[in-house]
């Protein structure tokens, strides 16, 4: 069984997992309560981490490194507002041309900086944010002989970078700024129906760059987290899909900060599973359980859908039957080992799968803001 | 007499590429008055008003607000010289409450809460001055489109506004709403407001305002006292020939039932149940009008109808039956071998597909057809658009060109293209959904004339519109709809529109007695 500590163990890693999910997941609120799409986050994220983690390199400061992040991101927020708020493009191809840009600048200038196969090199101390340590905190050599509470306090509350508890306090930040200011009401208003703003005398474009803008800081945050926090230098494509996970979670959340928080959290979790418990051991019975329950819930889910949900949905259901059968029947002949272990690739894949689950539309409605990706044209 | 008018145009002159929206437009309203400006769409109305309240910028001309000359760049500067716009399409956020949405641009501060505060007290007090009541807290999908538009007058006046422009306020109204709005208006005028009026609805000038301009093709053609005038002279001056203001028609011969509805039940995805028991029968040679406030089930009836929502009971074409368990693909072309034909109450969205050509557009649906093909593999485009070329003189559809692309053709010509795709294959029944909507007196006129020709041939004429005028002028039967149920029927000829209105309002036949 798991013992307390293992569990706590687990949490602390969701947390600093969560973190840059977190953070480009409320760029994108912002962005997008403002009507503005945001595919381009896992762009920003990266050119964030690779311009942090160079300036700190080559300055051996931090600071300037999260500073040049932060300037990088909103670099690229703004060249996502020029083609999307003052060109009217269309707000998904500008996104992903800044991912692919991203992508392909951030290794060719690392390679030309550094000659490391576009990587930077690792971070020195000074160069990264170390953890703080609140006081009266246990030390990890002692953690084991502490009582539940310390151990707690010890391993989950103290003992992060910085930039995690920034990322804590942008959410009532964030709930504040939405719902308690004139920038919120009218935020939120443009991403709703920008004519409405537009007469009542207010500048539409004016907002929206505001917005662009404050989700480019944001990303900033997050991707010189990931590069001088979480990991001590950049690598080829770190930021590994998180933009496109945090844009699940803004979608599971609804486009709220406190959900944010949960479902940030949620993915989080995930991904700390699977660090930690890389080979898993599952009773035979129990798995076949498992999958069984998975294939009834996803029978009762399409039994009011449409024609198609139920042939794609009802087919899945059917293999995830017999997958469990047959684990059932080859325990039964052969008398194999009773335990059948889970592969690493699977657990990794474990967010993921949660992202596509979450995106498929299993969470119930989620209605975005009604302006999102449409440009604003002035009629009449 | 030394008082200056609220507001005063001089030469105003607005041109977008070659078209003259605005030509040297010279229009004086006075304080404390209510006046009209009435013209055809494209007659150059909203952009005269949009150079009022700084959408757009005039290429030349003055204008002038109490006396003095202002310019208005931007809203905000109309704002400030206390210019208020209620417009057509209402400018209002759907998820917010009443008061965020009055509120919303002028906040009295950084922080929201002291700004709802103020905001409230201001809305109680403006509630009683002008009988404008609105719960502050309602979130405006809640709340019915009388109210939304009360919340948009109550917007203007937080704002301070004098003077207030209102842009075809009636259309989404009840008749007994526009009567309710017409007491508010009147009541704003005692208290020494000024009020733009910009309508299409003849009568409406006639009831209420005080002055009338006339505008055409961008001009200014005239500027008269309303009780000097009457209706007819005011749809010459728009038009610029005589026109026919009531429909001419012999009475109907109806004969044998083409479209039999029984125990028609459609509940939509939002499980909220939009037609109940819906039994209704439309004869060759009669047209059956239903009237009705927007959103009560006539639409949902034509979606069933034409095929792209499922219901449940049963629906006869011609004595078959139609299968109305699923909404496939491939119905409606079912119905229409079955001489059905649709024109969508929605023509962009439904009835055309604004990118093509006319001629991509005068064949859809009938592009299957044999004749529309050069052998089996090719569809024969020259022959397409010699007929539609054909097609579009006889509905005087202008300009002529089949290869001009939908969305270049101004509403009414839009409208007879769809008309002429639908009533040239001769059907046996046609589904007309406002047919007239956003579509100039001319036009209207040819319309009214084309569905009257199609049912003196024999043919069944099912029309659904909000325009109570165009149901009374052009129905031989009248049925009222309203939240999804059939409240009754009445002849055209001995009912009014206060009967008709009341039926729409939902009160019943007993509850009016």
């Amino acid at each position: 069984m798991i013992d307390f500590l293992t569990l706590l163990q687990v949490l602390d890693s969701s947390l600093r997992l969560a973190t840059p999910l977190l953070l480009v997941c409320l760029a994108g609120l912002f962005s997008e309560r403002a009507g503005i799409f945001d595919i381009g986050l896992e762009g920003k994220l990266l050119a964030a981490a690779f311009v942090s983690a160079a300036f700190a390199a080559i300055t051996g400061s931090v600071w300037l490194g999260l500073l040049a992040g932060i300037l990088a991101s909103i670099m690229l927020s703004l060249l996502h507002g020029l083609a999307s708020i003052t060109l009217r493009g269309d707000q998904i191809i500008s996104g992903v041309a800044i991912n692919f840009l991203a992508a392909g600048l951030t290794v060719v200038i690392a390679q030309d900086l550094f000659g490391q196969g576009g990587r930077t090199p690792p971070l020195k101390s000074g160069g990264r944010f170390e953890p703080i340590n609140f006081p009266g905190a246990t030390s990890s050599k002692e953690i084991n002989d502490a009582g539940p509470l310390m151990q707690l306090y010890s391993e989950l509350f103290s003992g992060h970078s910085l930039l995690v508890y920034v990322a804590l306090l942008t959410v009532p930040l964030s709930w504040f700024i939405l719902y308690k200011t004139r920038y919120g009401l009218r935020l939120r208003a443009v991403g709703e129906n920008p004519a409405a703003v537009d007469t009542a005398g207010i500048s539409v474009v004016g907002l929206r760059y505001s917005a662009v803008i404050i989700g480019g800081i944001l990303c900033g945050i997050a991707g010189a987290y990931i590069a001088t926090s979480l990991q001590a230098n950049f690598t080829k494509d770190m930021s590994a899909g998180r933009g496109f996970i945090a844009l699940a979670a803004l979608i599971f959340a609804k486009w709220r900060p406190w959900y944010a928080l949960s479902a940030c959290l949620l993915f989080g979790f995930f991904f700390a599973v699977d660090t930690r418990f890389q080979n898993i051991l599952l009773p035979a019975w129990s798995l076949s359980g498992f999958l069984i329950l998975i294939a009834l819930g996803l029978m009762s889910y399409i039994w009011r859908k449409d024609y198609l949900d139920k042939v794609v949905l009802g087919g899945l259901a059917l293999g995830i039957s017999t997958i469990a059968l047959m684990i059932v029947f080859s325990v039964w002949n052969t008398g194999a080992s009773s335990q059948i272990k889970i592969p690493v690739v699977f657990i990794q894949s474990l967010p993921y799968v949660l992202t596509v689950v979450v995106l498929a539309g299993f969470v119930g409605k989620a209605i975005p803001p009604r302006a999102g990706g449409q440009p604003y044209v002035k009629e009449r | 007499m030394t008082k200056n008018p609220a507001i005063e145009l001089r030469k105003i002159s607005k041109s977008f590429g070659p078209v003259q929206a605005n030509k040297d437009i010279t229009i004086r309203v006075m304080p404390g008055t209510i006046h009209g400006i009435i013209g055809e769409n494209g007659a150059g109305k909203s952009t005269l008003m949009s150079i009022l309240y700084g959408f757009y910028k005039a290429d030349a001309g003055e204008i002038f607000v109490d006396g003095k000359k202002i310019s208005i760049p931007d809203s905000q500067a109309a704002i400030a010289a206390g210019i208020g716009m209620v417009f057509q399409h209402f400018k209002l956020v759907e998820n917010f409450s009443v008061l965020e949405n009055i509120v919303l641009g002028a906040e009295s501060g950084a922080l929201l809460s002291p700004s709802l505060g103020k905001a409230r007290a201001e809305l109680a007090a403006l509630a009683a001055e002008y009988e404008l009541n609105v719960d502050p807290d309602a979130i405006i999908e809640d709340i019915g489109v009388g109210m939304q538009q009360r919340v948009e007058i109550l917007k203007a006046l937080y704002r301070q506004a004098n003077i207030l422009i209102l842009d075809e306020p009636t259309g989404v109204l009840t008749p007994a709403e526009a009567d309710q709005l017409f007491r508010i208006l009147k009541r704003l005028r005692e208290e020494g407001k000024t009020i733009i009026l910009i309508t299409h609805k003849l009568r409406e000038i006639m009831d209420i305002t005080d002055t009338v301009s006339v505008m055409r093709q961008g001009e200014m053609t005239a500027t008269l006292r309303t009780v000097d005038t009457t209706p007819e002279d005011l749809a010459e001056l728009m038009v610029g020939r005589k026109v026919l203001l009531r429909v001419d028609k012999a009475p109907a011969k109806p004969t044998k039932p083409v479209l039999e509805i029984q125990n028609l039940n459609m509940v939509d995805d939002f499980d909220v149940q939009r037609l109940k028991n819906i039994n209704l029968t439309v004869k060759a040679g009669e047209i059956l009008g239903i009237a009705g406030v927007a959103g009560n089930g006539q639409s949902e009836l034509l979606q069933v109808l034409g095929g792209y929502s499922a219901a449940t009971g049963i629906i006869k074409l011609n004595g078959s039956e139609i299968d109305l368990s699923t909404s496939v693909s491939g119905d409606g072309q079912a119905r229409r071998a079955l001489g059905m034909a649709h024109v969508p109450e929605d023509r962009q969205r439904e009835g055309l597909i604004m990118d093509f050509m006319a001629w991509e557009n005068a064949v859809f649906g009938y592009h299957r057809e044999k004749s529309n093909q050069a052998n089996r593999f090719f569809m024969d485009n020259n022959a397409i658009r010699r007929e539609t070329e054909e097609k579009m003189k006889r509905f005087d559809v202008r300009p002529p060109n089949p290869r001009l692309t939908a969305k270049n053709f101004s509403g009414g010509n839009q409208q007879k293209i769809v008309l002429a795709r639908e009533i040239e294959r001769n059907p046996d029944l046609l589904l007309v959904g406002q047919p007239t909507r956003g579509v100039d007196i001319g036009a209207i006129e040819f319309i009214h004339q084309q569905i009257v020709a199609l049912r003196d041939q024999g043919k069944a004429i099912l029309l659904i519109s909000v325009e109570l005028d165009e149901i009374l002028s052009l129905s031989d039967r009248v049925l009222v709809m309203f939240d999804g149920e059939i409240m009754g029927e009445r002849n055209p000829a001995n009912t009014n529109e206060k009967e008709l209105g009341l039926l729409m309002a939902g009160v019943s036949e007993k509850a009016a007695q």
